[in-house]
């Protein structure tokens, strides 16, 4: 009986039909594919990407070089030299990120006490070459200038979280 | 021997010992922010307070003394409320800005709040906010921090003795104030820092440049002064960030002056990294190689005594051992490491030391200083005759320059005339000595920096003599040397040999044209113009005036960048450890003695440390016991004879600078500046 199952299936060439069908079933479906790069998936607001230094509103740049972020980093990507400013404010005068070693794992930003290093929703941020991966603090200032509209609604959508 | 029960343990202790003290010595921790056990007790912080039977409330177990038969307990759940009580008071009024406070990562609130603390604040009023106070140039100010302590009001007038800090208004209205505008008259004002256990003093110059989690620590000792203190240097990567007192009871308890603890940032100034050969009159940077051959060359052929060699206040003493022995090779006994002109017997040890200890100040009765000012030659012994004098029953007396010592003395004279009419019994203070039970002398290097230095070492002997300072139980013949170089060259034999001549002699000759080649061993203080036409060697770590003459620059390793010996002015042999690399092509000074030996062609026979401290061991046995001191046996030394009736001066100028590390700092010429010579008028040109 077995040999018939087999030899009807063979000529009718059910299995090439039924796969067929599947295809014809999922033409009719909604496309769950995007075009990247002109089309991109939603992001959480809470999603770690690459790292930025934020402002006040004033213009005043937040980090206060307290230095708990490079003491987190687990895999020691973060170097702060810090220094009194002319003002007698406490600030760094070297903010650097070596990107290559980061592990993304958001620490730094969960150790801030002021906001200041913040993994925004940027993720394009491939480079030709490592030492573009090297970021420093003017790099890092001027991410937190362009990301800062996204950051500040992430922040808000979390707000209550944290 | 009153006999308590804390937590259940029984103990026996001391009369008069606190509470406090007795769960100490049981290893109970008691939180504590206003008891400091080098200073008196005012109980005012009431973060130590203990739960006691048949007492109604808790008590303040610091300035509670232990009576028989006390139940103690420090677990309960009444204390654990108390704690927790008195630290959400102590949290109403103090800032929460840790992240850009500098005591940050070691503050005893922050650690206590974390482990008595309540984790969340119930006070949503407005805090007080305070204003900063100037304290001078190495004591930075956040008041609004200040809880209230008073731990810098009691060290400043109890171990430091100048009452410029005090506490004006009370309760929360209460403000920690130099009263007038004006920078602390303190040598010691750095430990103020050290001592208040939140973040409102700071050090100045250490100010957001670090954190205490990414510092490195070495132990090691303080070079700056002869007192040898020991010092923890904190660094990170290849720099130095700070300098704290390690506790060392027989030096220099927990405290550290502040020449010790701001100069290192000269150690990043005037840097010599590389070594220097004169060319054409101009000193032209050039390879190791190159800077030997042009010393051998000068070296070939020259008879030994046209050669000398004169070490300076930082040397270690294995430099100056390896160098003694490297002239010693070539011929030479024409050296000396008394390069500031001192004239006293070396060949008696008892005469050249700090017999008693430093430790040893608190068992005299009567102090009688000779040609010194102890509080600009060593600060941390001044501290210590200070301490003595708040124990009560002690005379003290002075000869020489008047100077403020932060204690009451009597002033008995100026010059070495007045030892005379001690020993023979004409002066009015001999009464005084001869009913002392432990009579103590200090003759500082002002008595011995003159033309007739040997008689009053002669004098200064016959004194002690007179009035039993050298007996079996008790040596109190002093003496107080300024440079940590010093004893150390003394011991290792960095002295004029047979014929050979002293400091004066090589200064001499060298200016006649009778010595042609002189070492300078780290000495900057020698008058460079007397070296006349001579061709000058300088081994150091600083562009000062010996590297200014010099035809060729030896670059070393200061005192944080090398393993050395270094013996204090109490014969104390003590270990300096590297705590950073030295600069450049710069190297350890003995390695530098011993690579030149080889290009002149008498090589030193080691090639380790290890091997040239076996030697030095072998030459001399104190140097084996590192960290302790070996009892000088008395024998009379000095050379009597006819004293100059002029005035001792001390030999100490300005206390901030006084050697190429501490004249290359910023923090040191701010604080001389500030603190020494007359106010300068302020003109329109200061803006």
């Amino acid at each position: 009986m077995a040999f018939l199952d087999r030899a009807a299936r063979s000529l009718f060439l059910t299995e090439l039909v039924g796969g067929l069908a599947l295809t014809l079933r999922y033409m009719f479906k909604p496309k769950v594919t995007l075009n990247y790069p002109y089309e991109k998936g939603p992001i959480s607001s809470r999603f770690r990407g690459e790292h930025v230094l934020r402002r006040y509103a004033n213009g005043e740049e937040r980090c206060i070089a307290c230095k708990l972020c490079e003491a987190v980093c687990p895999a020691l990507a973060i170097t702060i030299e810090a220094e009194p400013r002319d003002d007698g404010s406490r600030r760094t005068t070297r903010y650097d990120i070596d990107m290559t070693k980061c592990i993304y794992c958001g620490l730094c930003q969960e150790a801030c006490p002021v906001d200041a290093v913040v993994m925004g929703p940027n993720f394009e941020f491939s480079t030709e070459n490592r030492e573009e991966l090297f970021y420093n603090k003017q790099k890092l200032l001027a991410n937190g200038d362009r990301w800062e509209a996204e950051i500040a609604q992430n922040l808000a959508a979390e707000a209550p979280y944290r | 021997m009153p006999k308590l029960t804390i937590d259940g343990i029984e103990i026996e202790v001391e009369p008069g010992t606190s509470i406090l003290q007795a769960c100490e010595q049981l290893g109970i921790e008691i939180p504590r922010f206003c008891y400091h056990e080098r200073l008196s007790v005012p109980a005012n912080c009431r973060m130590c307070l203990v739960e006691m039977e048949r007492a109604p409330k808790p008590v303040a177990s610091c300035a509670m003394p232990c009576g028989d038969g006390m139940v103690v307990k420090t677990n309960s759940e009444t204390v654990l409320k108390a704690r927790k009580g008195v630290m959400e008071f102590l949290l109403i009024n103090h800032p929460l800005d840790c992240p850009i406070c500098d005591q940050g990562g070691e503050c005893d609130l922050q650690d206590q709040a974390m482990a008595y603390g309540f984790d969340r604040g119930r006070y949503l009023e407005n805090k007080r906010a305070v204003q900063d106070k100037y304290m001078g140039p190495v004591i930075k100010t956040i008041m609004t921090r200040c809880i209230h302590c008073t731990r810098c009001v009691r060290f400043i007038n109890e171990v430091a003795g100048v009452p410029d800090v005090g506490a004006v208004n009370r309760g929360e209205h209460m403000e920690i104030t130099t009263f007038v505008e004006k920078a602390i008259g303190s040598e010691l004002s750095g430990n103020l820092a050290d001592v208040c256990p939140v973040g409102a003093l700071t050090h100045k110059p250490y100010a957001f440049t670090a954190r205490p989690w990414e510092l490195r620590k070495t132990e090691t000792i303080d070079v700056l002064d002869a007192v040898g203190c020991n010092i923890r240097v904190d660094t990170r990567g290849s720099e130095v960030m700070r300098v704290l007192p390690r506790v060392n009871d027989d030096i220099n308890e927990e405290w550290l002056s502040d020449k010790s603890r701001y100069a290192y940032d000269g150690l990043k100034r005037q840097r010599l990294d590389r070594p220097y050969v004169r060319k054409n009159g101009k000193l032209v940077p050039v390879g190791w190689h190159e800077a030997f051959s042009a010393v051998a060359a000068k070296l070939k052929g020259l008879p030994g005594n046209r050669v000398a060699a004169i070490s300076g206040d930082l040397a270690d003493v294995e430099a100056q051992f390896a160098l003694k022995e490297l002239l010693g090779r070539l011929g030479s006994a024409n050296l000396d490491c008394r390069q500031d002109g001192a004239r006293f017997d070396t060949s008696v040890r008892a005469g050249y030391l700090f017999n008693s200890g430093i430790a040893g100040i608190e068992k005299a009765d009567v102090i009688l200083l000779v040609g010194t000012n102890p509080r600009w030659e060593g600060t941390l012994v001044n501290a210590r005759i200070r301490k003595r004098y708040l124990a009560g029953n002690v005379k003290i007396a002075l000869i020489g320059e008047q100077k403020d010592l932060t204690y009451p003395y009597a002033h008995i004279g100026t010059g070495p005339e007045v030892l005379q009419q001690l020993s023979d019994g004409s002066h009015a203070f001999s009464e005084t000595l001869r009913n002392a039970k432990n009579p103590l002398m200090i003759v500082g290097m002002g008595a011995f920096q003159r033309a007739d230095g040997l008689a009053v070492q002669a004098a200064a002997r016959i004194v002690g003599e007179v009035y039993g300072m050298f007996r079996d139980d008790w040596a109190g013949f002093n003496v107080l040397h300024t440079a940590a170089g010093r004893v150390g060259g003394i011991e290792a034999g960095f002295l004029p040999g047979e014929g050979g001549r002293d400091i004066h002699g090589i200064l001499d000759g060298a200016s006649k044209g009778e010595i042609d080649f002189v070492y300078l061993l780290g000495a900057d203080e020698i008058d460079t113009a007397k070296l006349g036409k001579a061709f000058v060697v300088y081994q150091g770590h600083h562009g000062d005036a010996g590297a200014h003459r010099a035809d060729v620059i030896l670059p070393g390793a200061a005192y944080t960048e090398k393993n050395a010996v270094y013996v204090n002015t109490e014969g104390r042999p003590q270990l300096a450890r590297l705590a950073t690399f030295p600069p450049g092509e710069a190297r350890e000074d003995w390695k530098i003695v011993r690579a030149l030996s080889e290009a002149v062609g008498a090589t030193l026979p080691y090639d380790t440390q290890t091997q040239l401290r076996q030697r030095l061991m072998a030459a001399n046995p104190i140097f084996a016991a590192v960290g302790q001191t070996t009892p000088a046996a008395w024998a009379p030394f000095g050379a009597q004879g006819p004293v100059d009736a002029a005035p001792f001066v001390s030999p100490v100028a300005n206390f901030y600078m006084t050697d190429p590390i501490s004249r290359a700092s910023v923090t040191m010429a701010n604080c001389t500046e500030a603190l020494v010579g007359p106010a300068q008028e302020r003109t329109g040109t200061h803006g």
